[in-house]
């Protein structure tokens, strides 16, 4: 019996939210009383055994190119043959992109329950519920998992990474690698960029900002707080702002510890996508613009006057600090 | 070609969310019921896109539900599904409603399956890789483009950051977001030929529910803003940075 986290990565790297799986798996461990293994598929550059300080004791780990490209198919067989020589009782897996493509097809494959999107650590007492948001962020569910095998991924910043000490044992897993029905045949990234759904602080504007040439205030002050940009939808229609941007009910849900908007009204099919922030600042000359009703602070004021001197005063506070 | 498209009810964008029974279920009450906007904006018209460029395609309609599921099929049969296929039974767990669908797919043998993203209400994002499992498919999750070319289907999808081009052989399960299409309206030939057009309703198979909600809640209002001068964003800094700790 074991708590099995997949770890997900990323050009060789261990991503952010599998950090977190990883510390969230370890404490449902300790709940149940059991151990805590994860498993990684394919080479990478990080350090895995020192993945130990968050609490996992043995990684499953196969470095052959047989998973050096993602086929949601192919790695789905993988983890389940982990998983059974493992004797995994709980699986986790972050609610990322690869989590989302993985996490239903094994449920499928174990028909073992799936709470996808988990924001806090299962409720043990009686039975095995745990919690996740639904409607975009505007209610929540306690989702009870009727199976003997449970997954759970877990929304990216929903837990907080805590290091340990430790190091992990690695052993190689030894799965059958199937050939795959899907080609990756070429990848492009944003170099440099600070992946918006994992980002610790979010500056994102809106229409207010009248038009694509006057978003350089925008990125400067991101730049100043290492922060990712977002935009409204009307922003991402226009072409303002690529798509990759827009943030909302139909567009990326967030939940960064600082979420400042600009020039954005607050609709309620923007507010689905960013309610989930743990700080909300808005910027907006309207002071009957309804995302004040959501904000934590906020500014009622023009953004072309405010948001260059908010980047000089945090500027200041960063260099004396 | 065949393309079974998953169409889902969710309540509309603006919907008033609360419950009853106890928190057991969403309150109904006065809510307006929209195709899931991921299911119509860019499964459905993506598929519209296809038939258009080959007329020798179908595109079918699947989705899970009561009767009251109706009149949101007929809107989609109204933009463009040729045919509807209702399974009668109502489910909050993911599992159960993807073992009707690839009941579905198994007797139609579609070449593409589309579902969308995620549906708004529940946000399980599971529907597609569930289908995908119990049929043996190849998935591609998050997809923003996705042409055709005989056989091979070239889809770009999202990761973190960037994105990623996949080439497949179909049959294909794909979900399906922003850039996709376009999204449209209905046009009035549209709405009058869907009058017509085939909704089957048949029975549920049997399956097994693999979870199930206990509660449901609203999260905690904020407790009101705290509105800082223009003319003082130093203060605002200091309150990130002493109060909130968020910089
Ligand atoms: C089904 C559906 C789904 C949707 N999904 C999304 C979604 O995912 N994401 C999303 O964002 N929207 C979504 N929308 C659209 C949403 O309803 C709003 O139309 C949109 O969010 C408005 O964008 P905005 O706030 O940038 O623009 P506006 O509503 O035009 O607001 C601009 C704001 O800027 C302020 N402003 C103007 N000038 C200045 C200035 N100089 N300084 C400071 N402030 C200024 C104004 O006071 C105003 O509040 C959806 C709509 C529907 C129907």
């Amino acid at each position: 019996m074991s708590v099995l986290i997949y770890i997900d990565t990323a050009e060789g790297h261990i991503k952010k939210s599998s950090i977190e799986a990883i510390c969230y798996g370890a404490k449902i461990a300790e709940q149940l009383g059991t151990t805590t293994e994860g498993v990684v598929l394919g080479a990478v550059n990080d350090d895995v055994a020192a993945l130990g300080k968050y609490g996992v004791k043995k990684i499953h780990h196969t470095t052959g190119d047989a998973f050096s490209q993602f086929d949601a198919q192919v790695y789905t067989k993988a983890i389940a043959e982990v998983a059974a020589t493992t004797g995994a009782k709980v699986i986790v897996f972050s609610n990322n992109i690869s989590g989302k493509a993985i996490a239903p097809r094994l449920s499928a494959r174990l028909k073992a329950g799936l709470v996808a999107g988990a924001v806090a650590l299962p409720n043990t007492d009686n039975g095995f519920t745990v919690k996740k948001n639904v409607f975009s962020g505007k209610a929540f569910a306690n989702v009870t998992v009727n199976t003997e095998v449970k997954i759970i991924s877990l929304s990216p910043n929903a837990y907080q990474v805590v290091a340990g000490e430790g190091t992990a044992e690695l052993v190689t897993a030894n799965v059958a690698v199937t050939p795959g029905k899907v080609t990756v045949t070429n990848t492009s990234k944003a170099s440099g960029d600070i992946v918006l759904t994992e980002a610790e602080i979010v500056v994102s504007a809106g229409r207010g900002m009248k038009g694509p040439e006057n978003w350089g205030m925008i990125e400067d002050l991101a730049k100043t707080l290492h922060a990712a940009t977002a935009c409204s939808r009307p922003v991402a229609d226009a072409h303002w702002r690529p798509h990759n941007e827009h943030v909302g009910q139909t567009g990326f849900a967030i939940a960064p510890n600082l979420y400042i908007a600009i020039g954005i009204s607050g609709a309620i099919q923007h507010l689905a996508g960013v309610n989930r922030s743990k700080v909300i600042v808005v910027i907006n000359k309207d002071p009957e613009a309804p995302f004040f009703k959501a904000a934590d602070y906020g500014i009622v004021g023009d953004a072309f006057e405010v948001v260059p001197k908010l980047n000089e005063a945090i500027k200041k506070l960063k260099s004396t600090a | 070609m065949k393309i079974l498209v998953c169409i889902s009810k969710t309540p509309d964008t603006t919907a008033k969310i609360a419950f009853t029974d106890n928190n057991t279920k969403f309150d109904a009450n006065g809510v307006q019921w929209i195709i899931n906007p991921y299911d119509e904006w860019y499964s459905l018209v993506r598929a519209i896109e296809l038939k258009e460029a080959d007329a020798s395609a179908a595109i079918h309609l699947v989705t899970v539900g009561g009767a009251d599921a109706e009149p949101i099929i007929r809107k989609a049969l109204a933009l463009g599904g040729d045919e509807a296929i209702r399974v009668n039974a109502d489910s909050s767990d993911s599992f159960y409603i993807a073992s009707q669908i690839a009941e579905v797919a198994k007797q139609g043998s579609y070449d593409l399956i589309f579902t969308g993203k995620e549906t708004i209400d529940y946000n399980g994002s599971s529907i597609g890789g569930m289908v995908a499992e119990l049929l043996d498919l190849p998935y591609i999750s998050l997809a923003t483009k996705f042409e055709l070319s005989g056989k091979k289907a070239t889809v770009t999808r999202e990761i973190e950051g960037g994105e990623e081009v996949n080439e497949a052989e179909l049959p294909l399960v794909v979900s399906t977001q922003k850039g996709m299409a376009e999204a449209r309206i209905p046009n009035m030939r549209g709405i009058m030929a869907a009058r017509t057009k085939p909704l089957k309703a048949v029975e549920p198979v049997a399956a097994e529910t693999l979870t199930s909600v206990a509660a449901f809640g609203l999260p905690p209002a904020k407790v009101g803003v705290k509105l800082v001068s223009p003319d003082n964003v130093d203060e605002l800094v200091h309150l990130l940075h002493e109060e909130a700790k968020a910089i």
